[in-house]
C-alpha cells in the first residue's frame, strides 16, 4: 500500500517505538524563544545536564518585544527580564540566537524558512503553536508545551504517538481578491474550531499548487486553529525555487542533489488518509470572523448566523461570543466600523503580503478616525520594505510600519487593543482578550484589513480590484 | 513531581466550551521565568473586572465560594489555541489535579499529562450529566479512579470509564516523567543520528 508524506517522514524519525505507547520521535530543528524556554533550561540545570545538540536549536525573540525603539533597553521589566533570560541561556547553552538587534531577527516563524533553516523532510518543534507554517515546505512541523521543550533540549527527541491523518484538497480556482487567508479562514468555518483534533493535515489540490511559498506558509500556519496538530504541503519546484541561495539551504550540487530527495516527499496515489475533505477554490469568497474562536467566519457579503441556525447546545456559547464582540445573530457585517487594523503576525507578516497592502493602498490615505499597525515578521522583511519603497507608501497612507515581533497578536508587549475597540487583524485568533483586555479581533486576509484601513469599515475587496 | 491515583473531590463546573489556553492564562502572564504561582491568575479576565483583583466578578464560577475542589469539569474542546503549558500550570497551581471534558485540545492534553493533571475525556451526554448533578447540588462528590480508569458520581450511581494511554498511565502513577525515560536510552538515540547521517 502507499505511503503518505507524513508517513515518509515518520518513519524515518522513530527511533524506538514503545510498547503500548507513545514513540520516541526523533527532532532535527527545535527552534525557542524567550516565553517558552526559560523554565525549560531551567529544568535542565536542575538535572545539572546540557543541551544535548545545541546546533539544531536556533532561538529568536519575538513574543515580548516591543515594536518601536529596539535599541533602547525594554522598558517593561519582566520583558526585559525573559529576554535577558534567553540571551543567558543562549550563551551557557552554545545556542545560535537571533536577538533584539540582530539582522535576522524576527517571528520564529517567518525567520526559519527565510533563512533556510526549514527544510522539507524535516522534523521541526517549537514552544508554540503555529510551529505548523513549517509544514508548507513539506515538513513535520508542530507546536510543543516547555515540558516538551526541556524534552528536545536534553534529548532532542519527543514522546509521540502517531496522529490520524486528513488530506484537505482545493481544486480549482480563486476568485480575484481572494487569497491563503481566505482559503484558510473558509476551511476552519467548514469544519469547526475542533474539526480537525487528533488529526495531522496535509492539503493539497491545484489551488494549494498554485499558492506561492509565502501563501502556503500562511495556510499551514492556521493548522492549529481547526485542532490539528499540523499541516503539511507536499514540496514541489515552487519549494525549491524559494529555497535555493538561501543562507542556510546546501549550495551548488549539494543542493541539487538535495532535491532529487526532497522529489520522493509526496503522497503516494494509493495512499489512504482517515479522512479527505474536498473543497472548491472558486466558492470561497473574501472571509472575516465575527465570533471569539477561529471557526466563527463567513464571507464579508454574508450574515452572522441567527440562533436557528445554531445547535441548541451550541447557543450558550454562540450567545456569549457575540455579546463579547456586540455583535447581533443575523447581522451583515459588511459596513461595520474599525478602530484599528493591524497587518502583522506569522500568519501574514511577510514581504508578499507587505508588497500586495502597499500596492492597493499606493496613492490612498487611510480613514480619519482608524489607527494602522504594520509590523513586518522579521528584519530581513523591514529591510526588504525600505529597500523597495513600500515604507514610503505606508507612510504616504498615514500608516505606521513598526519593528518585527509577534506584536498585537497576543498583545504580550505594549501593542495592546483598547477595551472595546474593533481591530481587523491579518494574524490568527481572535479568541476574548488576545488583542488586549475586552479588545475585539476581526480576523481577515491583508487585502480585506488593507481595504478596512482605507474605508474606516469591513467591505468588499472584489469590489474595488 | 508527585503522582495521582484516586481523587475523590467536590468539582467546579466551567459549564463554557471551546475555552482557549488565552482564557485560561492571558498572554500578559506569561513573562515568568519559572513554573510557580500561576494559579492566582487563572482565568484572570473572566474572574476580575478592570484587571482588579479587588473586584471579582459575581457570576463567574470560581469567585462562586459554593464550588470547590480538585476536579474542573469543563465543556467540550477545553484547552484549544496556544500551545502555551503556563495554562496546566496555572490549573494545578491553583488546586486542580483533575480535568475533566467531552474533548480536549491535543497540545494542552499532552501538557497536562506532563504535568500530573490528568485530563479525563468522557462523553458528551456524561458530562451533562455531571454538570446538572454538581449545579443540583455543589457539595457532590466525584470520584476519578486512575488505576481503574473509572469516574463516577457515587451519589447518582453514575459511572463511566476513559481512555488514557498505557505508558502515560504508568508515568502519572509512579511519578516518572519522559526526560527520565530519554536519557536512559541516549545510546539509542545516538545511534539512531548515525544511521540517519
Ligand atoms: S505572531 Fe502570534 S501566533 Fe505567531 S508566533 Fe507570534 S504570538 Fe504566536
Amino acid at each position: 500500500m502507499g505511503k503518505t508524506l507524513f508517513d515518509k517522514i515518520w518513519e524515518t524519525h522513530v527511533v524506538q517505538q514503545i510498547e503500548d505507547g507513545p514513540s520516541v520521535f526523533y527532532i532535527d530543528r527545535h527552534f525557542i524563544h524567550e516565553v517558552t524556554s526559560p523554565q525549560a533550561f531551567k529544568g535542565l540545570e536542575q538535572r545539572g545536564i546540557p543541551v544535548f545538540r545545541p546546533d539544531q536549536v536556533v532561538a529568536t525573540a519575538d513574543h515580548n518585544v516591543p515594536t518601536l525603539n529596539q535599541h533602547l533597553p525594554i522598558k517593561e521589566e519582566l520583558s526585559r527580564l525573559q529576554v535577558a533570560t534567553l540571551i543567558e541561556n543562549c550563551k551557557n547553552h552554545n545556542i545560535e540566537l537571533y536577538g533584539l538587534g540582530h539582522p535576522y531577527q524576527g517571528i520564529v516563524h517567518v525567520i526559519g524558512p527565510e533563512l533556510g533553516i526549514t527544510q522539507p523532510g524535516m522534523t521541526i518543534v517549537c514552544g508554540d503553536s503555529h510551529t505548523s507554517t513549517h509544514g508548507a515546505f513539506g515538513s513535520i512541523a508542530f507546536g510543543i508545551g516547555t515540558s516538551e521543550v526541556e524534552m528536545v533540549l536534553a534529548t532532542q527527541c519527543l514522546m509521540q504517538s502517531k496522529p490520524k491523518l486528513m488530506r484537505i484538497n482545493v481544486e480549482g480556482e480563486l476568485q480575484p481578491g481572494v487569497g491563503a487567508k481566505d482559503i484558510i479562514l473558509y476551511i476552519i468555518a467548514q469544519i469547526s474550531a475542533s474539526g480537525a483534533t487528533g488529526y495531522f493535515v496535509e492539503y493539497a489540490g491545484s489551488a494549494i499548487r498554485s499558492l506561492s511559498m509565502e501563501a502556503r506558509m500562511t495556510i499551514c500556519n492556521m493548522s492549529i486553529e481547526m485542532g490539528a496538530r499540523g499541516g503539511m504541503i507536499a514540496p514541489d519546484e515552487t519549494t525549491f525555487t524559494y529555497m535555493k541561495g538561501r543562507k542556510f539551504m546546501p549550495q551548488g550540487e549539494a543542493f541539487n542533489e538535495k532535491v532529487s530527495e526532497w522529489s520522493k516527499l509526496y503522497s503516494d496515489q494509493d495512499a489512504t488518509f482517515d479522512m479527505e475533505i474536498n473543497i472548491a477554490a472558486s466558492a470561497i469568497g473574501p472571509m472575516i470572523t465575527y465570533g471569539t474562536n477561529p471557526g466563527m467566519g463567513i464571507t464579508v457579503t454574508g450574515h452572522i448566523p441567527t440562533l436557528e441556525q445554531i445547535e441548541s447546545s451550541d447557543r450558550p456559547s454562540f450567545n456569549k461570543s457575540l455579546q463579547y464582540m456586540g455583535f447581533h445573530p443575523g447581522a451583515s457585517i459588511r459596513g461595520q466600523k474599525v478602530d484599528y487594523v493591524f497587518i502583522g503576525s506569522c500568519t501574514n507578516s511577510r514581504i508578499e503580503d507587505l508588497r500586495q497592502v502597499a500596492a492597493f493602498v499606493k496613492g490612498k490615505k487611510k480613514a480619519d478616525d482608524v489607527e494602522v499597525w504594520i509590523v513586518p515578521g522579521s528584519k530581513q522583511v523591514e529591510q526588504q520594505a525600505i529597500a523597495e519603497g513600500i515604507d514610503k507608501v505606508f507612510e504616504a497612507a498615514g500608516f505606521q510600519l513598526r519593528q518585527p515581533g509577534c506584536s498585537a497578536c497576543l498583545g504580550m508587549n505594549e501593542d495592546k487593543i483598547p477595551a472595546g475597540k474593533y481591530c481587523i487583524s491579518t494574524s490568527n485568533r481572535n479568541f476574548e482578550g488576545r488583542q488586549g483586555p475586552n479588545a475585539r479581533t476581526l480576523l481577515a486576509s491583508p487585502l480585506t484589513a488593507a481595504l478596512a484601513a482605507i474605508t474606516g469599515k469591513v467591505d468588499d475587496v472584489r469590489e474595488y480590484i | 513531581m508527585k503522582s495521582l491515583s484516586t481523587i475523590t473531590s467536590t468539582a467546579v463546573p466551567v459549564h463554557i466550551e471551546n475555552v482557549d489556553t488565552d482564557q485560561i492564562i492571558p498572554a500578559r502572564f506569561l513573562k515568568a521565568t519559572s513554573r510557580d504561582g500561576f494559579g492566582k491568575n487563572l482565568f484572570r479576565d473572566w474572574r476580575f473586572e478592570n484587571d482588579d483583583e479587588n473586584q471579582q466578578k459575581k457570576d463567574f464560577i470560581l469567585n462562586n465560594p459554593l464550588f470547590s475542589g480538585k476536579i474542573l469539569v469543563a465543556g467540550k474542546n477545553f484547552g484549544c489555541g496556544s500551545s502555551r503549558e503556563h495554562a496546566a500550570w496555572a490549573i494545578k497551581d491553583y488546586g486542580f489535579d483533575v480535568v475533566v471534558s467531552s474533548f480536549f485540545a491535543d497540545i494542552f492534553r499532552n501538557n497536562s499529562l506532563n504535568n500530573f493533571l490528568l485530563p479525563v475525556q468522557v462523553s458528551e451526554d456524561f458530562l451533562q450529566q455531571l454538570f446538572s448533578a454538581i449545579e443540583k447540588d455543589p457539595a457532590t462528590t466525584l470520584e476519578v479512579d486512575l488505576p481503574a480508569q473509572t469516574i463516577s458520581l457515587p451519589s447518582v450511581g453514575l459511572t463511566t470509564t476513559f481512555d488514557i494511554n498505557p505508558y502515560k498511565k504508568t508515568c502519572l502513577l509512579n511519578g516518572y516523567d519522559d526526560i527520565d525515560y530519554l536519557l536512559s536510552i541516549r545510546k539509542e538515540i545516538e545511534q539512531h543520528e548515525k544511521n540517519m547521517a
